[in-house]
């Protein structure tokens, strides 16, 4: 067992060093983002761990569109991020997290990248993209369009034993019908685009389909079912609707009684100034369990949370 | 009636659900990037041994179920009944074959299981997680194949067959994981 362990740290040792010269030949440029912020976002379903009046990142968003916002073309993050109450076999509280932006361009060219960072690092190959629509018409069947009402989705997806939640909002009962009939079902590497717009998080709407947003995910079968790998967006610059989604975050977590953050005001002010771009996160952990044939997140680390 | 947040079952608690009683076999925190945390069960339903899989999302309550397990040790065999005795009173009780279903292959004499009583009626039994047999019958073994992955079909003391290395022997006595009906190694010096 320790043996493994030290071949897939020498193997991570490796990794990143790919990464590195990956980013490096296309021209990006490594950003050491701050890990300590005043803001660490409002999505409800991330804790962040607060520490003395900042707390560490959940994601090191905020500042590289702030970076973007300045002039910045081509940059990339590879650093931990901390998620409070994720441990499990594909989680740990913190975790490494690679983001690269792409100043004008669009989410497609950042899945490109993606495709071909793949290829640099020995990863899957023959990536298919799939709608999501598409994605749960086929695996799940029924098709989940995006701008289903909450009582049309929860007739969509009910059945087949599936233990709805009770008082779930969309994105509970999307999930629901993801974890159970999609996802387990996703059998060669694939790239999942146009999310229903309730599952908006900081991507722009699809022009000319208001039930879709420019956000895309990647899923590839590991030896432990499917693993999801990143999360990309063809970016939010339009800082009222930013702000508006913010807002109604923080309200939510106010409502659920979930520790408040404050909203980033220097985040909201750089929007403005921001071309439109493309960019991505993805967890090197995973890619690195993909990559050696892992089975739990804890073979990659170091030390796994509870191994402290 | 107690309930518990699904994001605190273990392997092992009962549940109720639809007014059956169900254990949890396995469970895994799974959370998508950008959704609420769920937990992905396994569950077999303790009527009728059938598996259940289910994703739930956390903070939701499910109902515990009543299942009492008392210790009882194994008998003998009484036409299609097992009779089992109390450890603690010392009474005896009849269990139907439906109860202990295919669990039939690993009990032994004297063997201690665990009763589950739902409603005050026995719904199955729980064997050790390990049990050794005495091989009774089996085809020789090539010799010098010692190769884990190519398996004979063997006969054990109870009449069960299962799946065992081509080294094993007649004679022999086997460890068993009584949860998967798989052989695990062959115990020396018995």
């Amino acid at each position: 067992m320790a043996s493994d362990r030290s071949v897939n740290l020498r193997r991570r040792s490796d990794l990143n060093r790919r990464i590195r010269q990956f980013f490096e030949e296309r021209d990006f440029v490594e950003i050491e983002a701050p890990i300590l912020v005043p803001s660490p976002g409002l999505e409800l379903h991330l804790d962040a761990f607060a520490v003395e009046n900042r707390y560490l990142i959940t994601s090191p968003e905020y500042q590289m569109k702030r970076l973007l916002g300045a002039g910045m073309q081509r940059i990339y993050s590879l650093g931990k991020v901390f998620r409070r109450g994720e441990a499990g076999r594909h989680h740990n509280p913190e975790f490494t997290m690679l983001e690269w932006y792409r100043a004008n361009a669009g989410w497609e060219a950042i899945a490109d990248d993606f495709e071909a960072l793949m290829a640099a690092v020995g990863g899957p190959s023959g990536w298919q993209r799939l709608s999501v629509a598409e994605a749960t018409r086929r695996f799940a069947g029924v098709r989940v369009e995006g701008d289903e009402d909450l009582e049309t989705l929860r007739k969509k997806i009910d059945g087949a034993g599936r233990r709805l939640p009770s008082t779930g909002d969309w994105s509970d009962l999307f999930f629901t019908l993801f974890l159970d009939a999609v996802e387990p079902r996703i059998d060669r590497p694939t790239i999942l685009y146009d999310w229903p717009r309730p599952l908006c998080a900081l991507a722009r709407e699809k022009p000319g389909d208001s039930r879709v947003v420019e956000r895309f995910e990647a899923y590839a079968p590991s030896p432990d079912g499917v693993l999801e790998l990143c999360n990309g967006f063809g970016e939010l610059t339009d800082a009222a609707e930013q702000r508006r989604r913010l807002e109604a975050d923080r309200d939510q977590r106010r409502k659920r009684g979930l520790p408040e953050y404050p909203i980033d005001e220097k985040f909201l002010a750089a929007l403005a100034a921001m071309p439109p771009s493309g960019g991505v996160a993805l967890g090197v952990d995973r890619l690195a369990m993909l990559l050696f044939g892992a089975r739990e997140i804890r073979e990659v680390l170091a030390f796994a949370d509870d191994e402290l | 009636m107690s309930s518990i947040d699904v994001s605190e079952l273990k392997p092992g608690t009962k549940l109720l659900i639809d007014g059956q009683p169900y254990v949890v076999i396995e469970r895994q925190f799974v959370k998508p990037g950008k959704g609420a945390a769920f937990t992905r069960t396994k569950m077999k339903n303790l009527l009728t041994g059938r598996n259940i899989e289910n994703n739930i999302r956390s903070g939701e309550k499910l109902e515990t179920a009543d299942v009492e397990e008392k210790a009882m040790s194994f008998l003998y065999k009484e036409g299609e009944d097992f009779v089992f005795m109390d450890q603690t009173n010392y009474e005896q009780i009849n269990v139907l074959k439906d109860a202990v279903a295919d669990q039939w292959r690993w009990l032994k004499d004297n063997m201690i299981c665990q009763i589950q009583f739902f409603n005050g009626k026995v719904i199955g039994i729980a064997l050790p997680n390990f049990v050794e047999m005495r091989v009774t019958a089996t085809e020789p073994g090539a010799r010098g194949d010692t190769s884990g992955n190519v398996t004979k079909p063997a006969t054990i003391e109870t009449g069960a067959q299962l799946g065992v290395p081509l080294f094993v022997n007649e004679g022999d006595l086997i460890r068993i994981d009584t949860r998967s009906g798989e052989y695990c190694e062959r115990v020396l010096g018995k």
